[in-house]
């Protein structure tokens, strides 16, 4: 599904990645820890194809396609998703609007008609349920005045609707309490299939309690230190990063 | 991946322009070019007027002769020429006594290329339209239908021939010749427009609207309107202009008055779309026009526009609240891009006991554009318990334009509330990568921001009209962010 080859990206002239390797199959689902400013969300965001951050080095495949060239909503159509750290507000358009135009969109450039506003209607109803979003949140203005764990529900949500094939999510645990946490990670497990896969990024084992992933990875200062198992979290949770620092500097 | 082919790109490239710049070649009764004593008498006999119509476009260009063009407005621009434009032109053809069948097929076409199908607006929509080309009206549909409920709606030229009673007891109550340079030119040279009349009582049953168009080259347009709403009607107007894209500038100089007697109700809306000129800046409407409003006892007007067009903008409907517990509402979108100047907004003036106004005002800025909004609350010593509620939002894409707010407050009565609300925000990098990351292009993601940030003056426009106007932001953002 996707494969990272010896990635190098910078911003501003800062280089950021120093040579990721990943590669993620379809129906897995890969965590990526790390402390702050070892470059995760810079991963992701490189992945998605945000301008401001420049590839020097190193490809990026989907589905065996090099997606350099891609711009972030092609990169978007071609069923990457990213569940944001701070996603923004949008006043004045509500999250039922905003969805209708991304699925309609994705649609429309895949040479699709628009989906019938009857269908759209059901899918929202069955989404909403299942992430337990009130009806009236979903008339509110995009993320305005939302609550931190809102805003990562309505990212979910957004997730569930838009039937991604690789969901990167980036720190979707932070501002969440526990009963939000476990209804988001129900959510997500829940869209998971032989035929998707699921990038989590976070801080914390907490959030892999209930997202369970087949690998574990660490990144330290723009690099890929320690790849394994789940087990390789709890390691992590229990000793810090410390010790992987070390290592890594040896 | 997608379909899409090189050549509907350019297909959409192309309709992504302004989409109404085309010039149709029409036969043309066109004065020469200036103005003096002679072409106003010219163009009163042309209309076939009364002398009293006469004197009065003579009286109103003398008071003009004698003033000057303003300047407190923040815009700048080379002044028109006002010896250079011709004030009369008409389409040769047109014949408002003959029915449609009649009309030039010329015009047709070009009705058909405005989006306007009269006989489609005839049997679905339900929209009665005047349709204004150059100077003259040109066809005026649902005629007979509004007869049977006592409403007048025809062009104003001939309303001074068919209800002089009702022209004279009207015209210029609202904006005298002496109002202001524009107002003044107005008068003298206006050469057509739109009346309407609601008698007492009547609900109008479908929305009136007036298409104007300016056609030939070197005219300028000066339409003129008037609107009455006796005691107890209710009238929902719509306004509509574009123009060929032409190099140089066209003047547009309207005047709009509108009266509602005791317990009337004005809905006016204004989508505003003349030709903004080229990215460079060349061409373009100079849109310089006085739009006002009466409201007696318990009366209300609701002033709602879409400004998308033209180089400079100049225009402030406003509205005197006269009658106790009248109302005013000033509901407004204004785009500026490239090099695009607008100056809006409007005045409420409080006159009445418990008179009460609302001013909304969205300005969406890019390119290289100014835009301002300029307003006046006035709250006079005998208006006790005036209130009034201002906001004033403003939305700048890109580092290079501008937005302005010029909010004066004159309140000569200890019981008046005025509540004034403004904020300005920037389209961030962050959004648009959101929306991105969503599979929704940039121009999408900006006519999507931007329409959430006109939401609520959007929804008050009519129905139709909204969807138009929806699409009309899009197409004047187009190419905005870079």
């Amino acid at each position: 599904m996707l494969h990272v080859k010896n990635l190098h990206a910078s911003v501003e002239d800062k280089a950021i990645l120093k040579g990721i390797n990943l590669e993620v199959k379809a129906g897995e689902v890969h965590a990526i820890m790390g402390p702050n400013g070892s470059g995760k969300s810079t991963l992701s965001s490189v992945i998605a194809g945000k301008e401001e951050y420049e590839v020097t080095d190193g490809e990026i495949f989907l589905n065996g396609e090099n997606i350099e060239e891609l711009s972030a909503e092609e990169r978007a159509h071609e069923g990457v998703f990213l569940s944001f750290q701070y996603p923004v507000e949008i006043p004045g358009v509500s999250v039922t609007n905003f969805v209708k135009t991304a699925i309609n969109e994705t649609r429309k450039a895949k040479g699709e008609d628009e989906m019938p506003a009857s269908a759209m209607l059901k899918k929202i109803r069955e989404k909403a349920e299942l992430l337990e979003i009130d009806r009236k949140f979903l008339s509110r203005s995009l993320n305005e005045g939302f609550s931190g764990g809102e805003k990562k529900r309505n990212e979910i949500f957004q997730m569930a609707m838009l039937e991604p094939k690789l969901a990167i999510l980036d720190e979707t645990d932070s501002g969440l309490d526990i009963d939000a946490l476990r209804i988001v990670a129900n959510g997500v497990n829940k869209l998971r299939s032989e035929d998707n896969a699921v990038i989590v990024i976070t801080h914390y084992q907490r959030l892999l309690e209930y997202i369970v992933p087949d690998f574990v990875h660490v990144l330290h200062n723009g690099k890929i230190v320690k790849s394994g198992t789940k087990e390789l979290a709890l390691e992590l949770e229990e000793k810090g990063y410390d010790w992987i620092k070390q290592e890594a500097t040896v | 991946m997608s379909k899409y082919t090189e050549e509907e790109l350019q297909k959409e490239l192309e309709t992504k322009e302004y989409e109404y710049g085309f010039y149709t070649d029409i036969e043309s009764d066109t004065f020469p070019s200036g103005l003096n004593e002679e072409i106003v008498i010219a163009i009163s006999k042309k209309k076939n007027e009364p002398q009293w119509m006469t004197d009065w476009r003579i009286e109103a260009f003398r008071i003009w002769s004698e003033m000057e063009e303003p300047e407190w407005a923040n815009v700048h621009y080379e002044k028109p020429d006002f010896q250079a434009i011709s004030y009369y032109s008409a389409p040769k053809k047109a014949d408002p006594n003959k029915t449609l069948d009649d009309v030039d097929p010329e015009l047709l076409e070009m009705y058909k290329k405005l989006g306007i199908s009269i006989d489609e607006q005839k049997k679905l929509q339900g929209v009665a339209i005047d349709i204004v080309v150059d100077s003259v009206s040109v066809a005026t549909t649902f005629k007979k239908t509004l007869a049977e409920k006592g409403i007048i709606f025809c062009p104003i030229s001939e309303a001074i021939q068919d209800h002089p009673e009702l022209v004279k007891k009207y015209l210029g109550t609202i904006v005298p010749q002496k109002d202001n340079f524009y107002a003044a030119l107005n008068s003298a040279v206006f050469t057509d427009g739109s009346f309407c009349y609601i008698p007492k009582g009547v609900r109008c049953p479908m929305e009136l609207s007036t298409y104007f168009r300016i056609n030939q080259a070197g005219t300028g347009q000066f339409e003129r309107t008037l609107l009455v709403a006796d005691k107890g009607s209710y009238v929902s107007y719509l306004e509509g202009c574009t123009a060929p894209s032409r190099d140089e500038n066209q003047l547009h100089a309207a005047v709009v008055e509108l009266i509602a007697l005791d317990d009337a109700e004005i809905k006016y809306s204004t989508v505003q779309n003349w030709y903004p000129g080229n990215a460079e800046g060349k061409g373009g409407v100079f849109n310089f026009v006085t739009k006002r409003g009466l409201c007696e006892k318990n009366a209300k007007i609701s002033w709602t526009q879409v400004e998308t067009g033209s180089a400079v903008t100049w225009k402030y409907p406003s509205c005197i609240l006269k009658g106790n517990n009248s109302v005013g509402e000033f509901y407004s979108i204004a785009v500026t891009n490239n090099f695009q100047q607008a100056d809006t907004g409007t005045k409420m003036i409080h006159l009445g006991k418990n008179t009460k106004s609302t001013i909304i005002s969205k300005g969406i800025s890019a390119g290289k554009s100014q835009n301002s909004y300029r307003g006046l609350v006035q709250i006079a010593p005998k208006a006790e318990n005036a209130r009034n509620f201002s906001q004033c939002d403003s939305l700048l894409m890109g580092n290079q334009c501008g937005a302005h707010t010029f909010p004066y407050i004159e309140a000569k009565n200890k019981s008046a509330q005025i509540e004034h609300e403004a904020t300005t925000s920037k389209i961030g990098e962050d959004q648009i990568f959101y929306c991105n990351q969503r599979g929704i292009d940039t121009e999408k993601a900006i006519a999507l921001i931007v329409n959430g940030f006109s939401k609520d003056v959007l929804n008050k426009l009519p129905m139709e009209f909204a969807v138009e106007a929806q699409k009309l932001l899009e197409i004047s953002l187009e190419g905005s962010v870079g």
